[in-house]
């Protein structure tokens, strides 16, 4: 994006109100802190409520007789067996079996799916539901929409006293609770929470009231990725890239069984050969020894200095309560009592394996 | 009677007797935010001026802090080991960072003094 002035949010002008610091990401000008700092924002989303800007996130509606046949064919997924307001997570693939995004797909009616995806990938998602449409009776709508997320314990609370009723969904559901809305009991934090898209002058009218609620506090896109990567919870560009597989990256629990035999999927093939001999590499969580944090792209040796693996997420985790990081190691290397070595400036830091999530997952199941 | 000096990379230095205190302004750590540790040189250590001297880490990233001269380490701050937030909550008195013996005290002469540095941050 080097040189391409960077979008603003439809609310920009609220974040900056609120005294949100900016940084670029995925081609927005988005808030990366408030006042608060990223350690209490984080704290406070895990305690109370966290409302988040995530609107650079692109909402695609697909509609049609087609529907199910173009997301069957798009992503590793069996649309007709998801219920109405049932959420999945998923992917579109290259042929090649790697992840061209992450995605959530849920199914709002017979013929009708909203499809969330990431917002770096907007562009090759759409261009890719449109190449893999052409086959199919369906429409893909790109939507314009605020798309908010308010996330933790109190987040349902929060929504019922703000008027939006919220009973009638569990973790992984969504609906279109009013005209042009869209609304998931869903998240990237690890907590209960919700995702609202919405119109404009909607979301005008519904931030001041949350806001006006003590539990709530607006939370940048710094504690968005500390919240998330203590969640486990994996960042497309960094831990999950076209270059590596849903087996490789140890989502295989999103692909059903059924699919893995014999779904006609983009990237099917690939994917069963690359299950067929076994992925070699294996996507772990890691926790560096002592407070040091050790960031992405940082490599890891073995005891003995040969190369093991490398570092896609890292940072330190606020509720964790220190450095925590996730990556790739060989898949023979990646036991529970390994040690790995990385060299952050001149120290050599010993980083063991650590199960996901670092903070246990708290989603309202129902 | 202490001397305190601004860097354009928002360090701020005191000197007396010969040894320079140096620290990151209270703006920088504005910038920076919540800081989770910080990486200290040896007593002992040589520098050069530009040197990397710290490294201070914040929940997301991590960021230099140069040696604003020649000179060698005497002492490091202990206490930012266990807490390194003190340089959030007080940038220019418990969170400082190094002490230093100056090769060369006249290799500050270019820097700014707080009446400068306010107005180089706006």
């Amino acid at each position: 994006m080097a040189g391409e002035a960077s979008k603003t949010l439809p609310l920009d002008d609220i974040h900056k109100q609120a005294g949100a610091r900016f940084g670029d990401f995925a081609g927005w000008s988005m808030p990366l802190t408030y006042p608060a700092g990223v350690m209490k924002e984080h704290l406070h989303t895990r305690a109370h409520a966290g409302l988040f800007d995530i609107s650079h996130m692109k909402l695609f509606a697909v509609s049609g007789p087609g529907a199910v046949g173009l997301l069957n064919r798009a992503c590793p997924l069996d649309a007709a067996a998801l219920e109405p307001t049932q959420s999945k997570y998923t992917f579109f693939l290259n042929e090649a079996g790697g992840i061209i995004d992450d995605l959530i797909v849920t199914r709002l009616g017979p013929d009708r799916y909203m499809v969330v995806a990431n917002a770096g990938n907007a562009a090759a998602d759409e261009a890719n539901l449109r190449s893999v449409g052409k086959d199919f009776e369906a429409t893909i709508e790109p939507l314009d929409r605020v798309f908010l997320a308010i996330q933790g314990p109190e987040a349902a609370e929060v929504l019922e006293k703000a008027g939006i009723a919220t009973d009638a969904l569990t973790f992984m559901h969504g609906t279109e609770p009013r005209q042009d809305w869209f609304m998931s009991r869903s998240g990237y934090t690890g907590e209960d929470g919700f995702e609202i898209a919405l119109p404009e002058s909607d979301a005008r009218d519904l931030v001041p009231k949350l806001l006006a609620d003590e539990r709530v506090m607006w939370i940048g896109l710094a504690a968005r990725d500390s919240l998330r990567l203590e969640a486990g919870l994996c960042l497309h560009g960094l831990d999950i890239t076209p270059d590596i597989d849903p087996a490789t990256a140890g989502l295989m629990w999103s692909i059903p069984k059924g699919l893995r035999a014999e779904g006609e999927f983009v990237g099917a093939e690939a994917l069963r050969s690359i299950l067929a001999k076994g992925a070699q590499d294996k996507r772990v969580g890691l926790k560096p020894e002592g407070r040091q944090p050790v960031r992405a792209g940082t490599l890891l040796t073995d005891g003995d200095g040969r190369p093991a693996g490398r570092v896609t997420s890292g940072g330190f985790g606020p509720s964790a309560g220190h450095p925590v990081a996730m990556g790739y190691v060989a898949a023979a290397l990646a036991r529970p009592d390994a040690t790995f070595f990385a060299e952050v400036r001149g120290t050599r830091i010993p980083v063991g394996i650590h199960s996901l999530p670092f903070t246990p997952h708290r989603y309202r199941k129902g | 009677m202490a001397t305190t000096y601004f860097t354009e990379d928002h360090e701020w230095i005191r000197v007396e007797g010969g040894v320079a205190t140096v620290g990151i302004t209270d703006y920088a750590q504005e910038q920076l935010g919540d800081l989770v540790f910080v990486e200290l040189p040896e007593a002992g250590r040589k520098v050069k001026k530009g040197d990397v001297a710290v490294v201070v880490e914040s929940v997301k990233a991590a960021s230099d802090v140069y040696a604003p001269a020649d000179g060698e380490v005497t002492e490091a701050n202990g206490a930012l080991g266990s807490d390194p937030a003190l340089v959030n909550s007080s940038a220019a008195g418990e969170g400082w960072l190094w002490k230093m013996k100056l090769e060369d005290e006249s290799q500050l002469s270019g820097l700014m003094d707080e009446a400068g540095y306010k107005a180089h941050i706006g």
